[in-house]
């Protein structure tokens, strides 16, 4: 076993990993809050909307992450340049990058997936608690906001800890749009040195952490109240 | 006299309301003074827990009209032919004036007991947080919780979560407190602790619905008692009628346990 280019390759593995963390931040911080309103726009009074969240969730949780990476990256990416005037605006450097498309894609897949979980958690909390809240005079988007979400989001919290680690290990993804995450990282060093196993297992190293720190993070967030099973 | 009708916390005539092809309330009417402990017995499917919850409009009655502390409630004919609300904010402005009890109590798991009973007057009523928790935790000490004041209600007794709803719908200042057969969800050893509570509030004279099966308890409390069969009112009046010489058959079969 060689690791010895660990040290040579030590910034460009330091930036690896913040680009899979910044990925992963994007999209859970930009995906849960799409995901509660699709949730709730799923579960509203509104049929159109709610057939169009549910188609939303139906394609994106029915095809390959990877396969919607690549229409967003080829196609929609191909199209940009056509747009007038966004060539020249200060967006372009965002929007011309791979990074930008991993980021957009994961947000909407991640929002699917867990529209789908918080969906579930809504239609679980028991009618009466949602009952004492209207008959104490809440409006219906006081309900929501301080009775019938915090109560769903409570139970969902194991499986939402679940998505969060998914999507961590969907990142590497992102390599095969020219983001160099921590998988290119590795990938570089393998090209460059011929080793082929010990940049893998600093990779799986890496996401195990992680994975165990999401765990963690959860665990603490559920202890604050305490809900006997 | 209009001053005075003003003053009835509830005055409510001909409430109708079906599900279906069933009609569970046929027209009922209800007056309750201030300081009045009305009780609704009857036996199961007579709607006495329907026409509760038709007064705090968690049920939308078809029809009737209804004066909730001396506001009109405004009801327009909906495109069924059966009564709507016109105005919602009016609906929760009434509610929260109605302090609601629940059978399976309903408290809010995810917050403690402190925090289910300020949640109304500080959210609703906009009241200070500090004030209200001075109330709250008044109200636990008088319902005997207020050590258990940080304890989440999954950690409580069914007899400590019912006690703690009753602060809970107290805390609010209500003209009209409404229970839904407040002990019916409890075991035999926590109805007493329950009971208590309840016979306490209404020796201090405050204005109560009861739906419930405690035929004791409802004579004992009471200052009026409402029998309901099939969806309408089957006899009425003070509980040494109801439960001492009924004129209805119906009636003192169902009470006659109690009699005798």
């Amino acid at each position: 076993m060689n690791f010895g280019w660990i040290v040579t390759y030590a910034d460009l593995l330091l930036w690896g990993a913040g680009q899979t963390l910044l990925l992963l931040v994007i999209s859970v911080g930009l995906g849960f809050p799409l995901a509660i309103g699709i949730a709730l726009l799923r579960l509203g009074q509104n049929r159109v909307l709610a057939r169009l969240a549910d188609g939303y969730c139906t394609f994106l949780r029915g095809t390959p992450l990877l396969v919607q990476l690549w229409l967003l990256y080829y196609g929609v990416g191909s199209l940009l340049p056509m747009v007038p005037g966004l060539r020249g605006s200060i967006l372009w450097p965002l929007l011309s990058q791979g990074f930008f498309f991993a980021a957009l894609s994961f947000t909407l897949n991640y929002a699917a997936y867990e529209a789908e979980v918080i969906r579930g958690a809504l239609r679980s909390v028991p009618r009466g608690e949602i009952e004492a809240a209207r008959a104490f005079g809440m409006p219906p988007g006081m309900v929501t906001r301080r009775i019938w979400l915090p109560r769903a989001l409570r139970t969902a919290l194991p499986v939402i800890a679940g998505g969060v680690v998914l999507q961590l290990k969907a990142t590497p993804l992102a390599f095969s749009v020219t983001v160099m995450d921590l998988y290119a990282v590795a990938y570089k060093v393998r090209q460059d040195t011929l080793l082929v196993y010990e940049p893998l297992l600093v990779v799986s190293l890496f996401f195990v952490v992680v994975a165990i720190l999401i765990n963690r993070i959860f665990r603490r967030i559920e202890a604050q109240v305490p809900i006997r099973r | 006299m209009a001053g005075q009708e003003a003053l009835l916390p509830l005055d409510i005539k001909g409430v109708h309301k079906s599900y279906g092809p069933h009609e569970v309330l046929k027209g009922i009417s209800l007056r309750a003074k201030r300081g009045d402990v009305i009780s609704l017995i009857g036996s199961s499917g007579s709607g006495k827990s329907t026409f509760l919850r038709c007064i705090n409009f968690l049920e939308i009655p078809d029809s009737g009209s209804f004066v909730i502390n001396g506001e009109t409630i405004r009801l327009k004919p909906g495109r069924d032919g059966r009564a709507h609300p016109a105005d919602m904010r009016q609906i929760e402005r009434v509610r929260a004036g109605l302090g609601m009890v629940f059978q399976n109590f309903n408290l809010w798991p995810h917050m403690t007991v402190l925090e289910n009973v300020i949640e109304a007057p500080v959210h609703v009523q906009k009241r200070s947080r500090a004030e209200a928790v001075e109330q709250a935790e008044a109200l636990l000490a008088k319902v005997g919780l207020y050590e258990k004041r940080h304890a989440y209600p999954a950690f409580m007794s069914g007899g400590q979560q019912q006690r703690a709803s009753i602060a809970r719908a107290l805390c609010v200042d209500p003209a009209v407190m409404l229970f839904d057969e407040p002990t019916s969800a409890l075991d035999p050893e926590l109805v007493g602790e329950v009971l208590k509570v309840i016979r306490d509030l209404a020796e201090e004279g405050r204005t109560m619905l009861l739906v419930t099966h405690e035929m004791r308890f409802a004579r004992d409390v009471s200052s009026h008692v409402m029998f309901l069969h099939k969806g309408q009112v089957e006899e009425e009046g003070p509980p040494e009628q109801i439960f001492g010489v009924p004129s209805s058959a119906r009636v003192r079969d169902f009470t006659g346990a109690l009699a005798a």
